[in-house]
């Protein structure tokens, strides 16, 4: 990464969950790392720094996602590594997990080792690349997870689509105990949910849309979490969105499975009513589903059945999304949009400030073995800024991220990042004088 | 009908948009227009001057035909571009092929296509008046107002009558529009089939779902068997043509179930053995000549009341 600035973060309130810490504070960061911290105007800057008042404002450890599709290789007119991690940071994130669902795919060291020198060339966020499951993703043979995981790769996924066979999958899980790496499902029971393309139930029908019935997740959870249980290996579960999902999870954990889980913010933000009259904008998958599921969501994040809120940004351009509904491309972009739609739960008293931190990078930072996640002198200096009161609107020509397919385009949210620090330095600062 | 009423819509893509006096206000105009095509020279200047544009993207022979006929006989110029799907696969994508036709000025784009939605997008990127003729499993809108014309005309009224729609729900445009067009117009509609062919939650767009034919059949004023549109099946839905014909298809024993003055009706092809046997289909009871005649009345009125309802 580029030079570093010695800067002194002054009276945030300081919200650190890792060490319980919430409250106001001082951080001062020197040579890319956290120096010290202390009490609200008690650490002094030393001369050659800059000093920033951040009265009113958030100050918690950087924010992570892990859940991305950053497109390149193979897709950058979608989006770039370069593009995909200015558009982290503006978001307020200082690391992605990017999936491998590239052309080619992410199987191998060659991929790898490509998409972290474009990252280390971008310098807006660090990049943690998931490796593929399977060859090619296609489900067949075992992916390199040795060689992956000495490329750098974090975790593996066949992400986009299931590992439809289960006993690839009980070998993935067997085997990447062998080299430390995390399973990710994209749980996805393909016969039931084929051709489908939103929540299957009276709208699809009156829509004339064939629908994804929500037992197409729930059964692959359902054998997901039976094959991790069975073989004693941890298991992660991407993008949940129905409320048995949120139960088989809830149950799992309760039995001692070594389970993890994640929701996006369109499932707690959005219902499959955000369809409206055919907007693509509004397709995913799995798809958006109904005011009892999101509801069910908010009790799992509450409870702490999911662990992570991780956007699954998906980029997509008017060429895959501009189109007839059931034609259209799944996916959305999220990185800019979750920090102030995960507000809203705090608003709600949902969440507490100190549990969306654990959500949106304590749990992340763990879940994938990375370090941040926490505020800890010594550590990195990933940090981010968060202003619970900054109003503003989500319009088109505000968007980083080189495609706008976002159902929250033209809202109005409250609650935004900042200024976002990545080892110390500034990679998106809205805070005058700073950047 | 009543002074003030205006015909409301620029665009008919779907039953669901129109109110109770909207579609009788269009059963009535297409009754009027029944006339026109019992004279000698069946033919109107109303739509003088106007372009009509019928773009089909799937075969349709009845529908297109009948929508071609009913824009000449309202003297409109009418143009057809089979689209197929050849454009699609080369690339050119439905906003395209509207922003091509944009330089031909179109008054009126009838559309059918096998995407759910497809009229809608294209009503938002073009100036022109755009007319579902079927659009995947959603809606086919002329369909079903021809067919309550139908009804209305046999029964005198739609109001209170038992409709049942028997077989493939799931994937019919024609019973989705049916569904809502016979509920808003004070009818009962009570559906059946095999259970893989009826969508969740169509009791919620107004059907009484029925476990058999039997039962959905019983008394009923109006009976419609749909076609089993094998083209859609991505996978085995029932057992057998053979299996389905005997526990499913409309017969003669079947009907007798039904009001003894029941009408029958499909909108079209039909599988002779399948979904109806060859008496039924051909029977007294069958009204299914006066629906074709019924739709092209059906689309003049439509073509006419889109484009303002004026010069009559
Ligand atoms: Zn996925």
């Amino acid at each position: 990464m580029s030079p570093t600035e010695t800067l002194l973060l002054q009276n945030g309130r300081v919200i650190d969950p890792a060490n319980q810490i919430d409250g106001p504070g001082d951080i001062l960061i020197e040579n890319g790392r956290i120096k010290t911290t202390g009490d609200a105007y008690s650490l002094q800057c030393p001369e050659n720094g800059k000093t920033v008042d951040l009265q009113g404002k958030w100050l918690v450890p950087g924010l992570i996602d892990m859940h991305v599709h950053l497109r390149e290789p193979g897709e950058e007119y979608k989006e770039t590594i370069a593009s995909g991690t200015k558009a982290a940071a503006a978001g307020g994130f200082t690391a992605v997990a990017c999936m491998p669902n590239t052309n080619p795919v992410n199987d191998c060291q060659a991929v790898t080792a490509l998409i972290l020198s474009k990252a280390r060339e971008a310098g807006f966020a660090r990049v943690y690349p998931v490796g593929a499951i399977s060859k090619n993703s296609a489900g067949t043979e075992l992916a390199e997870f040795g060689e992956l995981k000495q490329s750098g790769a974090v975790a593996v996924s066949d992400d986009g689509r299931p590992v439809a066979n289960s006993q690839l999958m009980r070998r993935a899980l067997e085997y990447s105990g062998n080299h430390d790496l995390l399973v990710i499902s994209h749980s996805e029971e393909m016969s039931l949910s084929k051709n489908g393309v939103m929540n299957e139930g009276a709208l699809a029908t009156r829509l004339g849309l064939r629908g994804i019935p929500r037992v197409a997740e729930e059964i692959m959870i359902y054998r997901d979490l039976s094959l991790a249980q069975y073989v004693r290996r941890p298991i992660h579960i991407a993008h949940i969105s129905t409320r048995e999902s949120v139960a088989l999870i809830r149950r799992a954990k309760e039995q001692g499975c070594m389970v993890t889980a994640e929701t996006a913010p369109h499932y707690f933000s959005l219902t499959e009513k955000a369809v409206g009259q055919y907007d693509t904008k509004a397709k995913m998958n799995p798809p958006l589903r109904t005011q009892d599921d999101r509801e069910a969501i908010f009790e799992g994040l509450k409870d702490g059945t999911i662990d992570v809120i991780a956007t699954d940004h998906a980029p997509h351009s008017p060429r895959e999304k501009e189109l007839e509904f059931d034609q259209a491309a799944n996916g959305i972009i999220g990185l800019e949009t979750a920090v102030p739609l995960t507000m809203n739960l705090v608003r709600d008293n949902i969440l507490s400030p100190s549990g969306m931190i654990e959500l949106l990078s304590l749990q992340p930072a763990r879940i994938i073995g990375v370090e941040g996640g926490s505020l800890s002198i010594g550590s990195a200096a990933d940090i981010t800024v968060i202003d619970p009161d900054k109003q503003f609107i989500y319009t088109k020509e505000r968007v980083v991220s080189k495609n706008t397919n976002s159902p929250f385009l033209d809202w109005e949210f409250t609650g935004k990042a900042v200024l976002t620090i990545v080892g110390g330095k500034i990679t998106f600062s809205e805070i005058e004088g700073i950047g | 009908m009543e002074e003030q009423y205006r015909f409301p819509h620029k665009h008919i893509l779907g039953i669901e948009e129109l109110s109770s006096q909207d579609i009788t206000f269009i059963l009535n105009a297409a009754a009027s227009f029944q006339e026109i095509s019992r004279r000698p020279i069946k033919k109107v200047p109303t739509l003088r001057g106007k372009t009509v544009i019928h773009l089909f993207f799937e075969p349709s022979t009845r529908t297109r035909l009948s929508f071609e006929i009913a824009a000449k006989r309202m003297s409109a110029d009418s143009f057809n571009i089979s689209a197929s799907t050849s454009s699609a696969t080369k690339g050119e994508s439905l906003i395209d092929t509207a922003r091509n036709l944009t330089s031909m000025n179109p008054d009126i784009i009838v559309i059918r296509h096998s995407s759910s939605g497809s009229p809608h997008l294209l009503a938002e990127h073009i100036g022109a008046s755009v007319i579902n003729a079927g659009d995947g499993t959603h809606e086919h809108p002329s369909q079903s107002l021809l067919d309550m014309l139908t009804v209305r005309e046999h029964k005198g009224k739609i109001q209170g009558l038992k409709i049942a729609i028997i077989g493939d729900i799931i994937h019919s445009r024609v019973a989705h529009s049916n569904i809502l067009g016979f509920t808003k117009m004070g009818a009962r509609v009570f559906v059946s089939g095999p259970a893989t062919l009826i969508p969740q939650g169509v009791e919620e767009m107004g059907a009484t779902v029925c476990s058999t034919v039997e039962e959905a059949i019983d008394d009923a004023d109006v009976v419609m068997a749909l076609r089993i549109q094998k083209e859609r099946q991505f996978d085995p839905l029932f057992p057998s043509l053979r299996e389905y014909a005997s526990f499913f298809g409309i017969n003669k024993n079947r009907i007798k179930k039904a009001k003894p003055d029941a009408i029958i009706m499909h909108p079209g092809p039909i599988n002779r053995g399948v979904e109806m046997t060859f008496d039924v289909a051909d029977g007294e009871q069958s009204v299914i000549l006066d629906q074709v005649t019924n739709g092209v009345a059906v689309r003049m009125a439509l073509l006419y009341l889109i484009m303002g309802g004026e010069e009559r």
